[in-house]
């Protein structure tokens, strides 16, 4: 009996170092972000707001700055890192945009704590790769909420700050439900007041945050605009929809519904806020086996039996919704959103090159896209 | 208030690891051992903040 109790407690040690081990690789993968040609400098997101700094959410900040004046422009990827497409367009974005006119800034963690945790109990893969023409890139895969590691404990119901709105216990650590933030909250708020500090020190004119959405939510394939940005989002959908190879429809931002970025950096800034959500059938509730191929393919019997159904508020066929599709989805309209922009708005243009449209990204790949960092000079390789 | 609420958890939390360790210790069938140990197992990973 002696020798049957310690094999069991060798192999509950060896069951509990495996787990561990995943778990604590998971929060401590190193993402390489090359640099691209177009990027001037790179700073921390607590040059902004010393409360953050040196901790997990002190996201680095890539700043491509043209040589003529024009406007600016924030990127937000990784609002919710769960929906990688976010994350990848920013990617994309740093690695290889050359901005003309204006300035570009570009976050691809903008919650860095909710990349290094997965859902608790949603059985997540730790992370997933991008296949390149030279090997894989492992990314984390992250969850919706900051890490309870990093801010907790939850409250039984979470008041929104400043408008006092009861929202759901969880999303006290939602990125996306903390804006405007202030300095003395919780991490997830003093983020969202970190980067309110940057919107206003830069003078941004246009934030994009980078969303994807399950087929069971109604607000999918959308451009979500705060008031001042409704003609702006119109013109680019109907650019979008004529020009490349895709529809992309727009949705109001509600004005009751507190603590979203396309609400509250309207309303608390002088920027536009537009919100870009793609279709990840990951995301769906009815989805079948949670892993690393449904992420990238999007592909799931039981998601094209739903929408047969009429559950859906997109379409799916058996091909799924790949990465490449969403990815060249988000560089698209970002980039028809500044050609809208800077015709308008001449002054304030913000002309940039080098990004692959939806059509390249689907026709290279997103990993065509990605620059091998062991090529890469050193001291232009950045970590997320 | 919160890093109170935080150590009382973790001094709960390891305090339910050594009772559930206890057990298994004490247990004789080897169902009850292998139910203790696996148990044990989420409380170990979030005494260690594994998460």
């Amino acid at each position: 009996m002696k020798i049957r109790k310690l094999l069991f407690a060798i192999a509950g040690a060896a069951l509990v170092f495996l787990a561990g081990r995943s778990f604590r690789e998971s929060r401590n993968l190193k993402e390489p972000v090359v640099a691209g040609p177009g990027v001037t400098r790179v700073v921390k997101l607590s040059r902004y707001f010393d409360g953050i700094k040196n901790g997990v959410n002190d996201a680095n900040v890539y700043v491509l700055e043209g040589t003529k004046p024009g406007g600016s422009v924030l990127v937000l990827g990784g609002t919710h890192p769960e929906e990688p497409a976010g994350r990848l367009a920013a990617w994309i974005l740093a690695e290889n945009g050359v901005v003309e006119r204006g300035r570009l800034f570009i976050v691809p963690s903008a919650n860095r704590s909710a990349s290094t945790v997965t859902r608790l109990g949603g059985a997540y893969p730790p992370d997933y790769s991008i296949k390149t023409p030279w090997g894989e890139q492992k990314f984390r895969m992250g969850d919706r909420w900051s890490s309870p590691l990093d801010q907790w404990p939850d409250p039984e119901v979470y008041v929104h700050y400043p408008s006092r709105q009861e929202l759901a216990y969880v999303d006290v650590r939602n990125l996306n439900r903390a804006w405007p933030g202030r300095p003395g909250g919780t991490l997830t708020e003093r983020t969202c007041y970190a980067l309110i500090q940057l919107i206003d020190r830069e003078k941004i004119d246009i934030v994009i945050d980078l969303h994807e959405a399950e087929l069971q939510y109604p607000v999918i394939s959308a451009i979500v605009a705060h008031q001042k940005g409704q003609e702006l989002a119109a013109m680019a959908s109907m650019m979008i929809s004529a020009s490349e190879g895709f529809e992309i429809g727009v949705e109001y931002s509600p004005q009751a519904l507190r603590g979203l970025s396309h609400r509250e950096i309207g309303d608390h800034t002088g920027a536009i806020s537009l919100l870009l959500e793609a279709p990840e059938p990951f995301l769906d509730a009815t989805r079948g086996r949670t892993d690393r191929t449904l992420l990238l393919t999007g592909q799931d019997d039981f998601i094209v039996r739903a929408g047969k159904r009429g559950l859906l508020f997109e379409k799916i066929g058996a091909d799924g919704w790949p990465v490449d599709k969403r990815v060249g989805r988000h560089t698209s309209t970002i980039l028809q959103i500044l050609e809208v922009w800077s015709e308008e708005k001449p002054e304030r243009a913000v002309v940039i090159s080098g990004v692959p449209r939806y059509k390249e990204i689907i026709d290279k790949t997103t990993g065509a896209y990605l620059r091998n960092p062991a090529e890469a000079d050193p001291k232009r390789t950045y970590f997320e | 208030m919160s890093a109170l609420v935080t150590i009382m958890y973790y001094a709960m939390t390891a305090y339910i690891a050594v009772l559930l360790a206890w057990n298994f210790v004490k247990r004789r069938k080897w169902q009850d051992e292998f139910l203790y140990l696996i148990i044990l197992i989420p409380f170990l990973l979030r005494v260690f903040r594994l998460k």
